[in-house]
């Protein structure tokens, strides 16, 4: 037990400095100057204040300094938990600028993530049982989950917003509100939730159903379920049985998904100008906000690694077989 | 008797049209017997052993009847079929080793399905029947990988014998096993049967060596019908039927160099069964064949308890 954990938390590790790595190479080696950009943006034009705002700048973040300063820098200051102060929103740190939009994002994915898959299972495996379920979800599956999250987060916005005029296509709540704990703007709030919601759930819901309609007709083929259908057991334990081995390989999915699901949930984001970190990443990228970007990119793999890792939990606890692989036993 | 069998048709459905794998088998098992089932692969041995007790989607039950302890078993009916189930036909299927489901723990996987029969589990019993078989009561607490073949072999048997069926179905349960293992697997059927625990058995097998030494009487089939059926001794020593005769000189012996005495096997294969030839089934590959045999040879009991379906025998 403490062996295997042992080894995933190492390989946990690597992958954190490797994507912390990449993760400070990326914005320093696109191309353009921020500070220049930040210049730009005061409109001061006398040749001697730009160049003194300059050197300041460029002192103040670091730029002047050699790559390898900068890296060792950065590592440093990360481990003390200081993300950098934010180049879009001088100078307010970029720890409080995430943290203002991670609440969206999370409402967002989080319920996106665990009710798809609870209802793709669910429907997944009621078509594994009905032939005429099977012939429409298994179609209508295919279609959402082939669908690239923007395009449907498009329609929606398309059809259910400016067509029919039901949800809002902007924003994380009304214009006019300003955030508070009144009903009426956590009503705004939900209103604004629904599209967002929606698109992100209904693509990574087809991918779900047709997962688990697939294992679920191959368990009900297996040995153990024909034993038990020779014993004369009811179809609902055999059923069960079934549903519960092929729930295995969907955490496995889960786990993969959630990478896929992040970047989902960014044009999501961006399509619906939902105040999340998608959002963010995209005004960091426009106005070459390097510390912003590395502090949104650190946050999701953080994200992704520690939901991971909560899944080889889950798995230990669901599945004997991962135990007995623990135990140095040939399953 | 505690099974008659009558007459049985049963066909699998595939793309090509209906394989007729039973064709026309009548056979009876007494009380307290153990029946070898013996042929090649294809001859029907295993759609026997299904049809008595849960026929697949692709198999079709087309005509004959089966009966025990004096009651028809609907075997055309899944849903009726299910009272008889477990509780009157057992089955101890060929694929043990995978017949656990994996992730539940084997004690309670036992209590859920006998829950789910609506009989409550009886621990002592239970427990009583592992000592027999000689698992440790342990195994109930595991999980189906943490056990051996062996033991998963006779953990299903254990299962399927709980509640004292009046018919066992043991198809292929010692194929894959090794020697040693093959014996205690039929000590422990020969120990159900002596015990009470089945009244009588179906043992389906292509190890004729193995059947002689536990079954009572063997059955031979061949292509769908059956050729001949005998006490397991009269079997061994006296078949009537060339293709029993052939099946037994096919037998490897030990201690005979087959570099002096080639070992010999029956050349040519069984007809199609999707559209059988008339007559004698093994008439191609059988040396007496003649004219005659162009007419189906309809099983006769030659001497008591020894049926032939030949012209020759």
């Amino acid at each position: 037990m403490r062996h295997y954990f042992g080894r995933k938390l190492l390989v946990y590790a690597l992958t954190f400095v490797v994507a912390v790595t990449v993760n400070w190479m990326i914005p320093r080696f696109m191309p353009g100057d921020p500070v220049a950009g930040m210049l730009a943006r005061t409109g001061v034009s006398q040749p001697a204040a730009v160049e003194a705002m300059r050197v300041y700048y460029t002192d103040l973040f670091g730029f002047d300094r050699p790559l390898w300063e900068q890296y060792a820098g950065f590592w440093a200051t990360l481990l003390r938990g200081d993300f950098g102060i934010s180049i879009w929103l001088f100078p307010t740190p970029v720890s409080t600028v995430i943290l203002r939009a991670v609440p969206y994002t999370l409402a967002l994915m989080i319920p996106a993530v665990l009710l798809s898959w609870w209802a793709g299972n669910r429907l997944g495996a009621y078509a594994a049982r009905r032939r005429l379920l099977d012939n429409t979800v298994l179609p209508v599956g295919y279609v959402l989950t082939a669908m690239p999250y923007m395009w449907l987060a498009v329609l929606l916005a398309w059809g259910l917003g400016v067509v029919a005029g039901w949800f809002p296509v902007a924003g994380g709540y009304a214009f006019s509100l300003q955030p508070a704990l009144t009903g009426e703007f956590l009503l705004s709030l939900l209103h604004h939730w629904v599209l967002p919601f929606l698109s992100l759930f209904l693509v990574a819901l087809g991918g779900w159903a047709i997962g688990m309609r697939n294992m679920i007709i191959y368990e009900l083929e297996s040995d153990y379920a024909t034993y038990l259908a020779a014993l004369g057991a009811p179809s609902r334990l055999i059923r069960r049985y079934a549903f519960r081995n092929a729930v295995l390989p969907q955490i496995t999915g889960l786990a993969l998904q959630l990478g896929v699901l992040v970047a989902g949930a960014l044009v999501t984001e961006i399509v619906f100008s939902y105040p999340g970190l998608g959002s963010l990443i995209l005004k960091a990228i426009q106005n070459q906000d390097f510390f912003l970007l590395q502090g949104t990119f650190m946050f999701i793999v953080v994200g992704v690694l520690v939901a991971n890792f909560v899944i080889d939990l889950v798995y230990v606890v669901v599945d004997p077989r991962t135990r007995a692989g623990m135990a140095g036993a040939q399953a | 008797m505690t099974l008659t069998v009558t007459d049985l048709r049963v066909s699998y459905r595939t793309l090509g049209g209906e394989v007729k794998a039973l064709d026309g088998v009548s056979f009876g098992v007494r009380d307290g017997e153990i029946l070898g089932l013996a042929g090649e692969s294809g001859c029907g041995k295993t759609t026997l052993g299904k049809s008595l007790i849960r026929l697949d989607g692709r198999m079709r039950h087309v005509g004959g009847t089966v009966e025990l302890d004096g009651r028809e078993l609907p075997i055309a009916d899944d849903r009726r079929m299910n009272a008889f189930r477990f509780h009157e036909v057992s089955l101890v299927p060929q694929y043990a080793m995978s017949a656990l489901n994996p992730t539940r723990r084997i004690g309670r996987m036992v209590a859920e399905l006998l829950k789910s029969r609506g009989v409550r589990l009886d621990r002592d019993k239970l427990e009583r029947r592992l000592d027999l078989v000689g698992l440790p009561r342990e195994v109930l607490d595991r999980y189906p990988l943490e056990l051996s073949g062996g033991m998963k072999q006779r953990m299903v048997m254990v299962v399927s014998t709980l509640l004292d069926p009046s018919l066992l179905v043991a198809d292929e349960i010692t194929s894959a096993l090794d020697v040693s293992t093959q014996k205690a697997v039929a000590r422990a059927l020969l120990g159900f049967r002596d015990s009470g625990f089945v009244k009588s058995m179906l043992f389906i097998t292509h190890d004729l060596a193995l059947t002689s030494h536990i079954a009572d009487t063997i059955m031979v089939m061949y292509a769908g019908r059956l050729t001949e059926k005998a006490p397991a001794d009269v079997m061994v020593k006296a078949p009537r039927h060339p293709y029993t005769r052939m099946l037994i000189n096919s037998l490897p012996e030990v201690g005979v160099r087959h570099a002096e005495r080639p070992l010999s096997g029956i050349a040519g294969s069984p007809p199609s069964l999707l559209d059988p030839p008339p007559g004698c089934r093994f008439r191609d590959r059988c040396p007496l064949a003649d004219e005659g045999c162009a007419e189906d040879p309809p099983v006769t009991e030659t001497e008591p308890d020894h049926f032939v379906a030949c012209w020759k025998a």
